[in-house]
């Protein structure tokens, strides 16, 4: 009985190392360790042994069969292991395929410059303030200390809608409203479309976009306006933006200044980008003129204020490199694609 | 403004500086230079040439071959071909232009040989060294330029050519504001450069000795329209002797950009240019009766002005009168016959002070901006009449081409203005926000000719425009340094944040790029005819539109009404670029006339699309994606076919495919795919799409989220195929089944709609997947066959039956 045992467990192996699908294995399980196996059929003969060989027997029995359970279990371990390889192997696709288009929307340059420039001044406490593009002669002109007679006026810069209302030239008009409907303390930025009867060219558009800012309280000095204006460009431009200001004159503003950005090709060395100035002209900015405060009923003696404006345009150019203006209003999905 | 450096220099001395550091400085202390070129720059190795000998050519009849002493010892052989080179020209001076030389325009001379004769470089003439005859009167245009010592200079050959006819100025060109008229001039720059780099400025009040007798006896003056023309002022010269103004005064005048013509006129140019007040100088044999009276134009009246143009006046126009007609446009240009001429003997020098507001109009109502214009526009001060004036006679003196009569003409309104501001030297510092000492102001100040006294400043006639204490601070400022400014951050704390509108459109724009449109962005004014070409009725509200009076063309004259014809544009030149499709959207303003004085300004969002993937159902896919992200439920689509009250605007699209969205009544949006007649009218060869919303509506529709429960209990979900008549539109038939199943309808999906043969014909087979949900339980079969049952009751109401 042991011979045969040991023949059983010897054809086993011999079988299993064959072995190469899950169904020769069940095949085997069956024939081995069935109820009607091998295995079992010897041990319905221990009957026949003598007591003290039915344990050995039994002992030897029991071995054969765990070995072969666990040489089983192994190869289909193996195999199934080596399958699964097999398919994944079989499923390899070209991962150098392109992927499949998704189309994602994209804001229009101007809006996504405009958005940070919002944020940048919502965090700084600003408020964002709407106005009318057609507007009163009033409040585009009158109130901003340009009587009719001032030169920023000829209607070569302006269009007239008729002889009291034209599009505003400017988002300035929007300071008037504010300080006519709010008390001090103002702070507000006022983002809009202004229009100028500029020809279109690479560098004009007769409309373009301006952020107006406006901040009137107790105490306000053109230091502040200096600090807000770097701190702005430092947000927008990075740690290593540098600003400068220069004297000029708006009528609704004194001092006046006009702001430049140190060019970020040369350093402020001069090279072509800048036209050899070394600093680009980015915006207009001034401490409020105390007859606009007047004329909005607040009193200059006890508040001061500044205003900017921004064009928006110059700043969007300036951070896409962009070289015509035009592409902005042409709205060719090739450009807008790539913002 | 164009400055002549060397003129600068005359008053505040500045040699020592470079150039860069000069612009620089001043554009730092607010007189912006543009740029700066100096003359002589392009030419070089073009010295002074003495002709030692002229010899015929023996191989040619029109060049003569000259020895010329160009300073290098040994006389070198120049072969010339001008007509005036000849034997008596020996021992004349010519700009000789050397071997390796270079010319104005690139121009370079090399050595070579002229039919067999060496020749060592080139005799130069006017135009080659890029001047004209109004800088040299003296030479010839065609031939070598022979140069005269002018001005008591020696010129010795071999001296470069720039330095023998002083053509080595620099020109700087500002941009001046117009608040400062006064630095349209020499000394106004100069004076601005003494403050800048701490330098003393040298002007001396100007005067001259005169000839005696008034010039009151030979010419009267009155102001009629005292208004208009606050001062006017008067010097007759006589005896004057007509010919070219000496090199210094042409060489400043034509750094300054200004044409030499001859001294009388010479001088009234240089004084403009030097005190930037206008000057105007008249043959008094013109002036008829003469008498000089400022009035206004009749209406009507005519004057041929110096540029030979006949020019209408009208009524409100300044002029210069004599005793019959107008002999100038008061500020702007003298009469045809008024100015000098060849023969004059007796001028006129006028200086006087019009009013700024009345030139401009003038100026522009005639359609010619001049130097004197220019500045009287910007309201000059009659105070400058007179150094101005008495600066010209000095001149007439200096220049001996005249004898000036010892009295001279003033006639004022006798209105004066001392302009002050008050001075605060604590409150400038607070302003500033910076530590300045009252001394260190003073001294700026003080530099500016601005006096202080009492803590009242003082500022000088030409300085319009100091009058509040702000302009001293910004003077202070300027010559302190804005950029030595301390920058410091706004005191107080705010808090800035968006009305709920602005977050609104703020999610309405990224709901929108969330659908996959581009943003695009157009001008607010359009053509009127676009209105035909998005085919509005003849009839339309939005055809009346904003009008711009003055517009650069017809294309971009009315304020749009709609923004359907700024994106069917874009549309358009997307797809004439040849872009195989479009999806894009813009939140724009539409400008809406209302009979008040300003136009109503309402914001809309407009879609636009075509090419492959896109039809009705992606816009109106994108549309419900919106309204859903934006939190606008129950919006209902009713098929628009005609012109909408809300969007007229609808006549744009295909009638039968175009659809109003609302909401409780109130319509939100126009979906639709444009009119053929509106894409042939665009170029758009394809099928396109768009959609307008009404962004105010929707904000007002939109509710707050808030979260429901998700469902515990298993959802059932039955198909169902009815056949029903074509013109029954799927929205009935959902909303029947709807009615039928009652509260525990979930959702209803359409999966097909099916027309053809195997349906009877005018009629369409629509299939819905229904799902239905309770809260309480899970269905049974028996209630959701119960409830089916019902939405079929309710379509075969409508004429709808199970598809068999």
């Amino acid at each position: 009985m042991k011979e045969q045992l040991e023949r059983i467990l010897e054809a086993a192996t011999k079988q299993l190392k064959a072995a190469s699908d899950p169904e020769k294995l069940e095949e085997m399980r069956v024939q081995y360790l069935g109820k009607k196996g091998e295995i079992t059929s010897i041990l319905k003969q221990m009957g026949g042994l003598s007591p003290e060989e039915r344990p050995k027997m039994g002992q030897l029995a029991n071995s054969i069969r765990e070995q072969i359970e666990t040489e089983l279990k192994a190869k289909s371990d193996q195999i199934k292991k080596e399958l699964a390889a097999k398919k994944l192997e079989a499923e390899r696709i070209d991962v150098t395929l392109p992927g499949k288009e998704i189309t994602i929307g994209r804001p229009h340059p101007l809006n996504a410059v405009l958005d940070e420039v919002e944020e940048i001044f919502l965090g700084m406490g600003f408020d964002i303030v709407d106005g009318p593009e057609v507007e009163t002669d009033h409040y585009c002109f009158e109130a901003l200390n340009m009587p009719r007679s001032h030169p920023a006026r000829d209607t070569q810069d302006t269009f007239y809608i008729n002889e009291n209302v034209v599009l505003r030239t400017q988002t300035s008009s929007v300071q008037i409203r504010t300080m006519e409907e709010r008390n001090p303390p103002i702070r507000i930025i006022s983002p809009g479309r202004v229009y100028r009867s500029d020809a279109v060219d690479a560098t004009h558009s007769p409309l373009f976009h301006q952020i107006e800012g406006l901040v009137i309280d107790k105490g306000i000095t053109f230091g502040d306006l200096c600090g807000t204006l770097d701190m702005l460009m430092k947000k927008l431009y990075g740690k290593d933006a540098q600003i400068r200001l220069r004297p000029h004159h708006f009528p609704y503003t004194e001092p006046s200044a006009e702001v430049d950005l140190m060019c970020f090709n040369c350093g402020g060395k001069g090279c072509s980008m800048c036209k050899n100035e070394g600093y680009v002209e980015l915006l207009g900015a001034g401490m409020v003129h105390p007859k606009v405060l007047e004329g909005c009923g607040i009193d200059p003696e006890v508040y001061s204020g500044f205003a900017f404006g921004i064009g928006l345009e110059r700043i969007t150019m300036g951070r896409f490199g962009i070289n015509d203006m035009r592409l902005l209003y042409e709205n060719d999905m090739r450009f807008l694609g790539q913002f | 403004m164009d400055l002549s450096l060397k003129w600068l220099n005359d008053y505040v001395d500045v040699s020592d500086l470079n150039i860069p550091e000069i612009c620089h400085g001043l554009t730092m202390s607010g007189s912006k230079v543009e740029k700066y070129e100096t003359e002589g720059e392009d030419i070089s190795k073009v010295v002074v040439g003495k002709i030692l000998d002229v010899k015929p050519h023996s191989n040619s009849d029109h060049l003569v071959i000259t020895q010329m002493d160009v300073g290098t010892g040994s006389p070198v052989q120049i072969v010339t071909g001008a007509p005036n080179i000849r034997e008596e020209n020996i021992g004349d001076l010519v700009p000789a232009a050397l071997d390796g030389s270079s010319l104005p325009g690139g121009k370079k001379i090399k050595k070579g040989k002229l039919r067999g004769e060496v020749s060592e470089g080139m005799l130069c003439s006017l135009d080659e060294l890029g001047l004209t005859l109004h800088d040299f009167p003296y030479a010839i245009e065609d031939g070598i330029f022979i140069l005269k010592a002018e001005d008591g200079r020696e010129l010795v050959p071999g001296m470069p050519i720039q330095q023998a006819i002083d053509l080595n100025d620099t020109s700087i060109e500002f941009e001046i504001t117009p608040n400062r008229a006064d630095c349209l001039s020499v000394i106004g720059l100069a004076r601005e450069t003494a403050a800048t780099f701490d330098r003393e400025l040298k002007v001396n009040a100007p005067s001259f000795k005169g000839a005696g007798g008034k010039a009151s006896d030979e010419l009267s003056v009155e102001i009629t329209d005292k208004e208009l023309c606050s001062r006017y002022m008067a010097a007759v010269v006589k005896n004057v002797k007509i010919g070219p103004s000496p090199l210094w005064l042409r060489q400043r005048l034509r750094a300054c950009g200004v044409r030499p013509i001859n001294n009388l006129v010479d001088i009234t140019n240089f004084v403009m240019l030097e005190y930037g007040h206008p000057m105007h100088a008249f043959d008094i044999r013109y002036i008829e009766d003469k008498k000089i009276n400022i009035r206004r134009a009749a209406q009507g009246e005519k004057i041929t002005t110096l540029d030979g143009v006949e020019r209408e006046l009208s009524s409100e126009m300044l002029v210069i009168a004599d005793g019959k007609k107008p002999v100038a446009v008061a500020g702007v240009m003298g009469g045809e016959y008024s100015g000098i001429m060849d023969d004059t003997v007796t001028v006129v020098f006028e200086s006087a002070c019009f009013d700024g507001a009345s030139v401009r109009t003038t100026a522009k109502k005639l359609g010619m901006r001049t130097d004197a214009s220019s500045r009287f526009e910007k309201q000059l001060d009659p105070a400058m009449c007179e150094p101005a004036l008495l600066r010209a006679c000095e001149l007439v003196e200096k220049l001996g081409c005249g004898e000036v009569m010892s009295e001279i003409i003033d006639c004022t309104n006798g209105v004066k203005v001392r302009r002050t501001a008050p001075f605060d030297s604590e409150w400038i510092n607070r302003f500033l926000g910076t530590d300045i000492s009252e001394e260190e102001m003073l001294r700026i100040l003080s530099k500016l000719d601005i006096k202080v006294e009492n803590g009242i400043a003082y500022a000088p006639p030409y300085r319009g425009d100091i009058e509040y204490k702000n302009d001293l601070a910004e003077e202070v400022a300027r010559f302190y340094g804005y950029n030595n400014v301390p920058k410091s951050i706004i005191r107080g704390v705010a808090e800035g944040e968006l009305t709920e509108g602005q977050k609104f459109t703020r999610s309405l724009r990224r709901a929108a790029c969330a659908t996959g449109a581009y943003e695009i962005c157009t001008f607010s004014f359009i053509s009127p005819k676009s209105y035909d070409k998005i085919r509005l009725s003849a009839g339309s509200t939005l055809r009346k539109s904003v009008e711009i009076t003055n517009p650069l063309g017809e294309d971009t004259s009315v304020m749009r009404t709609t923004l359907l014809p700024s994106m069917c544009e874009v549309l358009s030149r997307n797809y004439n670029n040849r872009n195989a499709e479009a999806f894009l959207f813009e939140v724009g303003t539409e400008y809406i006339p209302t009979g008040a004085e300003l136009p109503v300004e309402q914001d809309r969002l407009v879609m636009g699309a075509y090419g492959q993937g896109y039809d009705f159902y992606t816009v109106k896919g994108a549309a419900e994606s919106i309204f859903d992200i934006l939190g606008i439920s129950g919006v209902e689509y009713t098929a628009c076919t005609a012109e909408d009250d809300v969007f007229p605007d609808s006549t744009a699209f295909h009638p039968g495919r175009c659809a109003v969205a609302s909401k409780n009544g109130v319509k939100l949006a126009l979906i639709g795919e444009l009119h053929p007649d509106t894409l042939a009218n665009y170029s758009i060869g394809t099928r396109a799409y768009a959609a307008k919303f009404r962004i105010a509506e929707m904000f007002v529709a939109a509710e707050e989220k808030k979260y429901k429960p998700l469902p515990k209990f298993p959802a059932t979900t039955r198909d169902m195929a009815v056949v029903c008549s074509d013109d029954i539109p799927v929205a009935e038939l959902e909303k029947a089944i709807s009615e039928g199943i009652g509260k525990i309808l979930e959702g209803i999906k359409l999966f097909d709609v099916y027309k053809g043969s195997q349906i009877e014909e005018g009629k369409k087979s629509v299939a819905f997947s229904i799902s239905m949900r309770s809260h309480e339980g899970t269905l049974t079969d028996e209630q959701a066959d119960a409830a089916m049952k019902k939405a079929l009751k309710k379509l075969s109401e409508m004429g709808a039956s199970l598809r068999e």
